[in-house]
């Protein structure tokens, strides 16, 4: 515990953030932010540490523990850093369908790291995950925010090929059906591709 | 079973197929048209319109006008949204609150996650209607943490309806209160769950809750509160703008309007199609889905919590109905619906489904953190491990019976619905893992060049 005054607060240099998050509850709410600072937290450092959740508990005036056992409760804040590039690959049964099996034993062989694991420079980590909502255009991974869709084995190539550069291409977002739009917006992006189409090919 | 190819009255014949000409995709109609999600287009297409005038009607007679639509919640158990509305006890003086379920995690199911990507503002005028109606002045949308660009738009909409004052403590110049609170989870299927939502939303371990108190008495921080799922809350902009009458001339007595059915798996167009209730899974699965991709042999029709269909006439005949697919066995849960492929080993799949209701339990109670979290994943690894015995395939069976009906949540039921159907039309080849310790379909590469 000694060591942990030694880190600055997260939030110290942070007021108008923090503020701005504790002002989204009613007054009688101010637990909810829990969520919120965790996840600020996470993305910022890529993971979310001890001293962290003693930072959070402070400002929320809970016990560390009540915080620990949010954190740990959900599969999105780790204890230990992921990598620059968090690649998430859905498993679930539709992703399956689609080959995401194998995607991901290839995404392991291509980074060298197995699904819980960061490699030693802090580049890239693997995660299997569930269902991401986006079964109708399966198989899916995830790059920290971002989604990639329909990733084939020649998309797989161009997405660790371009973040081993750092310069991850646009998302893929595919579509399908309705969601693809009505048919004359559909006829103007065969026209015009969608973002990220062209890094796709 | 409701007859629904032959409507009583001809002279207000219902439209049950995709195909008939007086039908229009609706709440889908600007999804995937770029710049949708501003406020510009969508005020340019009618937006706020019915935001508008329902702020400006007595809310019982909103509550009423959705109760003759005959919506249900597309959350995925199908209950009547204007009944949920009129649970809402009289107002005290507390704050009341309508919350959306954005929280989109059942396996196959991806329509809200396309409402709120590509028509956010929509989301949003279903919600002050909503509020309208049980008077409540906030509204909370809690959606998932992997869904960022829906949060980012839906983010960039709240902003820009604040700013035009369609948000806030004058909404839209009717004096009435309406504000939002945007929250994101953190990856965990159970939030989905209403009452587990809650806690979550709260700050605390996303465990359900015990019922009663429901949430129209006791939901967020203790306040009256009405939870919906984003596509009711969207159909609700259509019904106050077209009438209740436009929506419950789709469909069937049982199931009335319009679904979203999200086909996956084994299919040859994947998508979220639109349909009016009651056209059969066929027209769906061959006209708009384009046909399995191969041979198939199964197929779920409301994501995985559901009790699969074998791939036969029987139940490609049946309507997307709620009453219809229950009767049948299953469930119309979230509409998405999954086609298994025939070489794909079913104990395989199960294995599969099984290990995310494994991943996903909260660990409350017993028979979910030691039945679905721990043995039945683990009875399936040593079958297809090749060192299952028949005694496995009976204990696979007695397990899922004993767990189902004895859970605190449904959630554990969903894990063993799908298990159970499994066994009974494909138990030959739980027997042929156990006889030759190898699946009758071996594991096949199916990933895309
Ligand atoms: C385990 C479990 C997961 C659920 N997940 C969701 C979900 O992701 N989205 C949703 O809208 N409803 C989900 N539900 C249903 C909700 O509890 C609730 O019934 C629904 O949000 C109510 O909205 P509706 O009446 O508009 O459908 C889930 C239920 C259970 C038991
Ligand atoms: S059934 Fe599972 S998810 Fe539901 S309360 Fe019990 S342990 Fe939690
Ligand atoms: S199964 Fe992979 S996104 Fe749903």
């Amino acid at each position: 515990m000694i060591e942990l005054q030694s880190v600055p607060p997260f939030f110290e240099d942070k007021p108008e953030l923090l503020q701005e998050i504790l002002d989204r509850y009613p007054p009688y709410g101010r637990r909810s932010a829990v969520m919120p600072l965790l996840w600020e937290v996470q993305r910022a450092e890529r993971h979310v540490s001890e001293a962290r959740v003693v930072e959070i508990a402070e400002i929320l005036d809970l016990h560390p523990t009540e915080v620990k056992g949010v954190m740990s409760f959900y599969s999105t804040y780790h204890g230990e850093p992921v990598g620059r590039w968090h690649l998430q690959v859905c498993s679930t049964l539709p992703c399956a369908l689609a080959g995401s099996d194998a995607l991901c034993d290839h995404l392991v062989r291509e980074l060298g790291v197995v699904p819980g694991e960061t490699d030693p420079e802090g580049r890239f980590s693997l995660q299997k995950v569930e269902c991401l909502g986006s079964c109708t255009t399966a198989p899916v991974v995830q790059v920290n925010d971002a989604f990639y869709e329909r990733v084939t084995r020649s998309r797989a190539d161009a997405l660790i090929e371009a973040l081993r550069r750092d310069a991850p291409p646009e998302p893929w977002r595919e579509r399908g059906g309705d969601a693809a739009g009505p048919d004359d917006a559909a006829a103007e992006a065969d026209a015009a591709p969608r973002d990220g189409e062209g890094e796709a090919r | 079973m409701n007859d629904v190819a032959t409507s009583a009255d001809p002279t207000q014949e219902r439209i049950t197929r995709r195909s008939d000409p007086r039908f229009e995709v609706t709440l889908y109609r600007h999804v995937g048209v770029p710049g949708a999600q501003r406020l510009a287009y969508y005020r340019e297409h009618g937006g706020y319109e019915a935001a508008a005038k329902a702020l400006r009607t007595d809310p019982g007679e909103l509550v009423r006008t959705v109760q003759e639509s005959g919506l249900r919640g597309r959350g995925g158990a199908g209950f009547p949204a204007g009944l949920k509305w009129s649970f809402m006890p009289p107002d005290d003086g507390r704050d009341r609150f309508i919350v959306c379920n954005a929280d989109e995690s059942e396996p196959g199911s991806c329509k809200d996650r396309y409402l709120m990507e590509d028509d956010p503002h929509q989301l949003i005028e279903g919600m002050m209607i909503a509020g309208h109606a049980i008077g409540a002045t906030r509204g909370v949308i809690y959606v998932r943490g992997e869904y960022y660009l829906a949060y980012e738009r839906l983010r960039d909409a709240i902003d820009e309806a604040r700013a035009e004052g369609i948000l806030g403590p004058d909404a839209l110049g009717t004096g009435v209160a309406f504000d939002l609170i945007l929250h994101r989870g953190a990856g965990a299927y159970i939030c989905g769950e209403e009452t587990a939502l809650m806690n979550s939303f709260e700050g605390l371990r996303a465990n359900p809750r015990l019922k009663p108190p429901f949430p129209a008495q006791a939901g967020v921080y203790g306040r009256p509160t009405t939870i919906n799922n984003v596509t009711t809350l969207a159909s609700v902009v259509h019904i106050v703008r077209k009438g209740a009458d436009w929506f419950s001339r789709m469909g069937t007595d049982d199931s009335k309007g319009i679904h979203h059915l999200q086909l996956s798996g084994a299919i040859r167009k994947p998508g979220v199609y639109e349909i009016p209730m009651g056209i059969p899974y066929r027209e769906a699965i061959y006209e708009l889905g384009g046909g399995p991709d191969g041979p198939a042999k199964a197929f779920i029709p409301g994501g995985t919590s559901c009790p699969l269909f074998p791939f036969d006439d029987a139940h490609l005949d049946l309507p997307v109905e709620y009453a219809a697919v229950a009767k049948a066995g299953s469930m119309l849960g979230t509409g998405a619906l999954i086609v298994i492929p025939e070489d794909q080993c079913i104990v395989d799949a199960m294995y599969n489904v099984t290990r995310f209701y494994a991943h996903e339990s909260c660990g409350k109670c017993t028979p979910c953190r030691e039945g679905v979290a721990h043995w039945l994943p683990l009875l399936f690894r040593k079958l297809l491990e090749g060192q299952g015995t028949m005694e496995d395939v009976d204990l696979i069976e007695e397990l899922s019976g004993k767990i189902r009906g004895t859970a605190f949540c449904p959630l554990a039921d969903a894990c063993v619905w799908p298990v159970q159907t499994s066994l009974a039309h494909f138990r030959h080849e739980y027997e042929h893992l156990a006889r030759h310790q190898a699946p009758l379909h071996p594991r096949k590469d199916r990933w895309k060049a």
